[in-house]
């Protein structure tokens, strides 16, 4: 078996189900390549967290099997996690414990040698910017500073698969974004393979190469985020004029570039056809003399694709799904 | 060092560390044992009168009675230590680690017992600065701290099973009056052929803890006494074989896919 193949995840058919609940993983298939950053996104109670514990190890699957990094996951669950780091929800950290303690408990148990430890810790403390927070206790660390030391501890052993649960949840957006950095610099980097759950459409638009979307145990779409919202369509054009007066003749004259779609008052938008593009609608509208204080191009969001493909919006709100093990 | 013992130490130390950044976590456990036997010693000193009264200094007595309240304290400790740690998910951080399984609970054992250790030593010293008389002298001594240890690691066993039996801090607590009752229900305070009402007697006699108190009197206040020292010593040996035994196991169901 190849290095390449080693380090990605397979999974066939995998389910789980709970004792009187319902199929909280429902015969799932996906591959993810090494190196690849995969964003399983879809709302809270979907399967997300349940999938990744049983890609972990830590619950073992109803039926169906899976492996991670070229072990499986049903029969060689030590090799599974010697192979991989997993920052699970709820950074899982002993508040009367400083960062450096957590840094010297997670590279002994790693088996990280003896004279290598120290060094080791300081570098990853170092790398998710906690130096001069490493001799306080973790019970007065921010959650962003807990998500960042959760994910130095799940780097200690320099896993080739990276198996992050929901790292931005609760945080600023300031902490999100310096998380994003850190796990795309680990992709890019270092050729680690990433299995990110989230519920955020955004962090997965930003930083997944391709996402898959789960709903109610099952897959819903897969695929990257720019082929997974071409499915969906062409982007809007709204533009909203100086004078309001005008508002029916701009809508004219972008009528000509596609069908018309809802707009805010005062504004008109159109869906654009094909091979259509802004710039040749600046130029109409200019050629008419009309002029324009806005003028905004609509990707398709992957809330869209959400929305088309499971019939309803991605509701964050939902129930929390079964986690414990 | 070994692979299983570097573990053991690191967790021993967490478990430690815990204990000395929780300052309440060691000075009322040690402190207020001290309070109760000043208290019985003061308030039930008239006791040596009673014809029977197997010595004339009820702190000789009475100083089993923290020694083996320390242990349950420990007991408290270890539970609710490993069940915040399954509450926290800290458990599936260990567990995703090559750690071996058994000195997830080694560690927390030690410390805890090491915690236990400190305390008897404190209670010694302050029952000797106190006038404590010890029949067995020095070698009693320390068979006295190796009993103590053995309760220690007992009850923490046990506390260690609820904790990881139940995940929940709180249902740890809430069994600690249970666990409370069971000393009170005792020799703790008589030997058992002194208990006047006969129903006392009878369940002070069944109950196991009575044995512990009465193996570690019969150093201070009788000298060597083999069916005294060996009772003791084999309870003590039984609830620490249950307790490490059902700490195992659930520690197995919690870790599951291992």
């Amino acid at each position: 078996m190849s290095q390449e193949r080693n380090a990605g995840i397979e999974v066939e058919g995998l389910v789980r189900e709970f004792k009187n609940g319902p199929r909280a993983v429902d015969g799932i298939h996906l591959r993810v390549a090494p190196g690849e950053i995969y964003g399983f996104l879809g709302p809270n109670g979907a399967g997300k967290s349940t999938t990744v514990l049983m890609l972990t190890t830590l619950l073992p699957p109803t039926d169906g099997t899976a492996r991670v990094a070229g072990h499986d996951i049903r029969r060689e669950g030590a090799a599974v996690r010697a192979s991989i780091g997993a920052a699970l929800q709820e950074a899982a950290l002993d508040p009367l414990l400083t960062g450096r303690d957590h840094m010297r408990l997670q590279t002994t148990l790693q088996g990280i040698a003896k004279g290598d430890r120290r060094r080791r810790g300081d570098e990853l403390l170092e790398r998710v910017g906690l130096t001069d927070a490493a001799d306080r206790k973790v019970g007065g660390y921010s959650g962003g500073m807990k998500r960042r030391l959760d994910l130095a501890l799940a780097l200690v052993h320099s896993p080739r698969v990276l198996f992050l649960d929901e790292p931005t949840t609760g945080l600023d957006p300031s902490s999100r974004a310096d998380l994003w950095d850190e796990v795309a610099r680990l992709a890019r980097e270092d050729g680690t393979t990433v299995f990110l759950t989230t519920q955020y459409l955004e962090e997965a638009d930003v930083l997944a190469d391709r996402v898959g979307i789960i709903d109610q145990g099952k897959i819903a779409a897969e695929g990257t985020p720019e082929s997974l919202k071409a499915e969906i369509g062409r982007p809007s054009v709204e533009a909203t004029p100086v004078d309001r007066a005008e508002r029916d003749a701009i809508a004219d004259v972008l009528s000509r570039f596609g069908s018309t779609v809802p707009a805010p008052p005062g504004a008109a938008a159109v869906r654009l056809e094909s091979g259509e593009n802004l710039a040749e609608v600046v130029r109409a509208l200019d050629a008419a003399d009309l002029k324009i204080a806005d003028l905004q191009l609509h990707q398709p969001s992957l809330d869209d694709v959400f929305l088309a493909k499971t019939g309803r919006k991605l509701d964050v709100s939902a129930a929390e799904e079964p986690a414990s093990v | 060092m070994n692979e299983l013992s570097l573990q053991t130490y690191e967790m021993a130390r967490r478990s430690i560390v815990k204990v000395l950044r929780q300052p309440a976590l060691f000075i009322f456990p040690i402190l207020f044992p001290l309070i109760m036997m000043g208290i019985n010693v003061s308030g039930l000193d008239a006791a040596t009168e009673i014809p029977g009264f197997p010595t004339d200094s009820y702190l000789d007595f009475a100083i089993a009675f923290p020694m083996v309240q320390g242990a349950l304290f420990a007991s408290i400790n270890a539970g609710s230590s490993v069940a915040r740690d399954v509450e926290t998910g800290f458990l599936n951080r260990l567990a995703l680690t090559p750690m071996q399984r058994a000195a997830m609970l080694l560690g927390l054992f030690t410390g805890e017992m090491l915690v236990a250790f400190v305390s008897t030593l404190i209670y010694l010293g302050v029952g000797f600065a106190i006038g404590l008389h010890f029949a067995s002298g020095f070698f009693g001594v320390l068979v006295l701290l190796a009993l103590s240890l053995l309760i220690a690691l007992a009850f923490a066993g046990l506390g260690a099973f609820i904790g990881l039996r139940t995940g929940s801090p709180e249902a740890v607590q809430g069994v600690f009056p249970l666990l409370f009752v069971f000393l009170f229900l005792s020799s703790s305070s008589l030997p058992r052929d002194l208990i006047e009402h006969d129903w006392f007697r009878i369940v002070a006699t069944w109950n196991p803890v009575s044995y512990l108190f009465e193996g570690l009197r019969s150093l201070i206040i009788f000298g060597w006494q083999a069916k005294e020292l060996a009772l003791g010593f084999g309870v003590a040996a039984v609830i620490a074989v249950l307790g490490v035994y059902g700490a195992t196991v659930a520690l197995r169901t919690r870790v599951a896919a291992r």
